[in-house]
């Protein structure tokens, strides 16, 4: 199947339904349902389901480049996150819920969860067995950080709801994969961004763009995207059963050039990269959260090390079997 | 941006080659001590590869008419994986290998074809690429070395630069001003194939920092060649030499050239059953998987028959970032555990690749060259 005769009717979909107004709405306490309505409405929520299922009987490599898109739109709904959780739900012979559901990836208590401030649900990985909980049976706390839609989930005992068996490394393995196509597709928007940007500031008589200086930055980070992406699909295409390492690679690699690439997209777009009104900062803020979630680069370069130090192989050959695999 | 470097992979039959030459390394490089083998790519060996030659290792994207394996950019890619991660001495055949037999098959006559071909692909004919000069480094285009018609051919005059084995060398495929002055740029450059024995060549090898000469200068005075010295067309020099480039930045040598480096301190590390290490290990293992797929994706382009100029500067900028990232970082933690032994030989290799890493982001076009190249893919300039 050729995936871009998917990508195009979601992106435009998004391009409407997530467009930059309508996320900053929801970011400011807008209620996100008729966001939400409308890709509930499209279908594309259970691209992974099972076809005997009901669903698109997708993998998660088929659909790397639909979360790419959701992350280069910053789209405020955990949709990858429900995604899998409609898909795992259904592998479990469970009915999901409409509403958006988000994924507590520590069995920690007072965990940080991306879009816990939009989620019906949470699937919550206890470590020994996922829950899904409704939102209204845990605690939610605002973390006061400005529009930020992540927030503490917490629980006394045990959290209430429907279980379900636990994948292989649990959800934070699924969960540092959809991070890390996330991060990759908000990479490359900000890469277009910022060159389109320097081709039409102009001071000192022409394009910034025209500059040296900013020529070779932007190269590097073109750099840093391309291989967040390469990283991310290598990851993604590994599929929901997949190496740990794989996902490791993919989620330490994406995280570790946020920095960077934010950091340059904001610099050549001068002051008002950093305003409110300007689009930059939907995405750069993203970046900085997503990479922050599930495990940053420096959570899994310890995972990826001690896979590697276990094995006496020279490395081309280790990288060639636990990550390409 | 750079949406055509996309998830790529290797096919089975490629693979099939994996064991194949694996089989045949640990025949013939046994015993080779480890800072010769972290010479990697520099490593000179012609009888080698001549072994390598007759065994049917080289060629790998050559058509088996000219003595070639026909198998695509992706079975070199996997045999040159293996040789590389083994420290192979392969720098005898590498040129020839992967870039001026397909420069020839590309823009040669039949004749030139049947005459260097078969011979790269036993790895008896040796090449040299002869672009740099003293005056013309970054820029390629200002170069002064001529080559003037004759009734017999063409006349020679001028020097090249840091040549890669000239000295060990049969035959350079030099970029030479045919007509016009340096004034006309990129118009008026062809390229030509000198045969290195012929009266009025010097080649003088230059020492490296490491104590090695694996470059040299080559002087021409009145070096007399025949018409067939000609390769491709008179005047397109500059466009044949970027697309020979492309074949040269592309391959999987710009990011493992430090990997025989990298393995034996993981080894090391093994050995004395260190545990404080896992944070870095793994972030370069992780670079080192992107890389790959990076490579992989680049190598791709190559096997759909394109000329992937751009995509190749952004892997091999990349790959000699890390390839230089290696024995900085290695050497840091080594360093930063004094009460540890690090063996003669690691030390060695560490020593050697630190002092010889600032020449990957110099040799195939400087790092700043490379992302002005990167730039304008982008539409900055
Ligand atoms: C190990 C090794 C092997 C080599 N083998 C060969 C070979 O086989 N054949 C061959 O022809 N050549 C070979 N070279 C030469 C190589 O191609 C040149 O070193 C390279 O092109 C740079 O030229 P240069 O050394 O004269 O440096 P220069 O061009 O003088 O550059 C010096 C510095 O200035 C920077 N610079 C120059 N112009 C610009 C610009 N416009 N914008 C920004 N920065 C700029 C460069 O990036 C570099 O940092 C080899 C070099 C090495 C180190």
């Amino acid at each position: 199947m050729d995936i871009n005769e998917l990508l195009e009717p979601f992106a435009r979909m998004l391009d409407t339904a997530a467009a930059p107004a309508l996320v900053r709405a929801v970011e400011g306490g807008a209620s996100a349902a008729p966001m939400w309505q409308e890709l509930l409405e499209s279908g594309f929520l259970d691209a992974l389901v099972a076809e005997d299922k009901g669903g698109a009987g997708l993998s998660l490599g088929d659909i790397e480049p639909l979360i790419e898109a959701l992350g280069a739109r910053a789209v405020p709904l955990p949709v990858a996150e429900t995604m899998v959780a409609r898909a795992l739900l259904a592998d479990a012979g469970l009915a999901a819920p409409d509403g958006p559901i988000a994924l507590a990836t520590s069995a920690t208590s007072g965990q940080m969860v991306v879009c816990a401030l939009v989620a019906a649900h949470v699937l919550v990985d206890t470590g020994a067995e996922l829950i899904l909980a409704d939102i209204a049976d845990l605690i939610v706390t605002p973390t006061g950080v400005h529009h930020a839609l992540a927030a503490r989930v917490a629980w006394t005992g045990r959290p209430q709801g429907q279980s379900l068996p636990r994948p292989a490394h649990g959800l934070r393995r699924i969960a540092a994969l959809l991070r890390a196509a996330l991060i990759a597709g908000a990479a490359g928007r900000l890469i277009e961004m910022t060159t389109a940007y320097a081709n039409e500031r102009v001071q000192f008589g022409k394009p910034i763009g025209r500059q040296q200086a900013l020529q070779q930055n932007l190269a590097v980070i073109a750099e840093d995207a391309i291989s967040a992406r390469l990283a991310a699909q290598l990851g993604c295409a590994g599929g929901p059963t997949g190496s740990l390492v794989a996902a490791a690679t993919a989620k330490a690699m994406t995280s570790a050039v946020v920095a960077r690439i934010a950091a340059t997209a904001h610099a050549v777009h001068g002051a008002i990269g950093v305003s409110e009104e300007y689009d930059l900062q939907l995405l750069t803020r993203r970046l900085h959260e997503w990479r922050l979630a599930d495990g940053s680069e420096g959570y899994w370069h310890k995972v990826i090390g001690e896979a590697r130090l276990a094995d006496p192989a020279g490395s081309i050959d280790w990288v060639r079997n636990a990550v390409f695999a | 941006m750079f949406d055509t470097l996309t998830l790529a992979s290797l096919s089975p039959e490629d693979e099939a080659l994996r064991p194949q030459i694996r089989a045949f390394l640990s025949r013939h490089l046994d015993g080779l001590p480890l800072d010769r083998r972290a010479r990697s790519w520099q490593g000179f060996d012609a009888d080698f590869s001549r072994k390598l030659g007759a065994a049917g290792f080289l060629g790998q994207t050559l058509p088996k008419e000219y003595g070639g394996g026909e198998l695509g950019p992706f079975a070199r890619f996997v045999i040159v994986e293996e040789l590389l991660s083994a420290g192979a001495p392969v720098a005898a055949h590498w040129i020839a290998d992967r870039q001026s037999a397909p420069l020839i098959l590309n823009y040669g006559t039949e004749e030139q074809r049947r005459k260097y071909i078969p011979a790269i692909c036993r790895g008896e004919a040796l090449f040299c690429i002869g672009m740099s000069e003293p005056g013309s480094g970054s820029d390629l285009a200002s170069i002064r070395t001529r080559a003037d018609r004759t009734d017999k051919g063409w006349v020679v005059n001028g020097q090249k630069n840091w040549t890669t084995h000239a000295m060990h060398s049969d035959y350079m495929i030099a970029l030479l001003r045919t007509s016009g002055t340096i004034a006309d740029r990129q118009a008026g450059l062809s390229q030509l194939i000198i045969d290195l024995k012929a009266p009025g060549v010097t080649v003088r090898p230059i020492v490296d920092l490491n104590g090695d000469a694996h470059f040299a200068e080559v002087f021409f005075e009145n070096v007399e060649l025949g018409p067939d010295a000609l390769i491709g067309t008179e005047g397109e020099g500059w466009k044949q030499v970027t697309a020979e480039l492309a074949f040269e930045r592309s391959g999987p040598e710009r990011i493992y050239s430090s990997v025989v480096l990298l393995d034996a301190w993981i080894a090391h590390l093994q050995s004395v059953g260190r545990t404080d290490a896992h944070g870095l290990v793994g972030r370069l293992m992780t670079e080192l998987a992107a890389l790959r797929a990076m490579s992989i994706a680049c190598t791709a382009r190559l096997v759909l028959g394109e000329s992937p100029v751009v995509e190749a500067s952004i892997v091999k900028d990349r790959g000699t970032t890390f390839e230089q990232e290696l024995p900085m970082a290695i050497g840091d933690d080594l360093a930063a555990h004094p009460d540890e032994v690090v063996s003669d030989d690691l030390h060695r290799a560490l020593l050697y690749v630190t002092h010889i890493a600032p020449s990957f982001s110099l040799r195939g076009g400087t790092r700043e060259i490379l992302r002005g190249i990167i730039a304008r893919g982008m539409g900055l300039r």
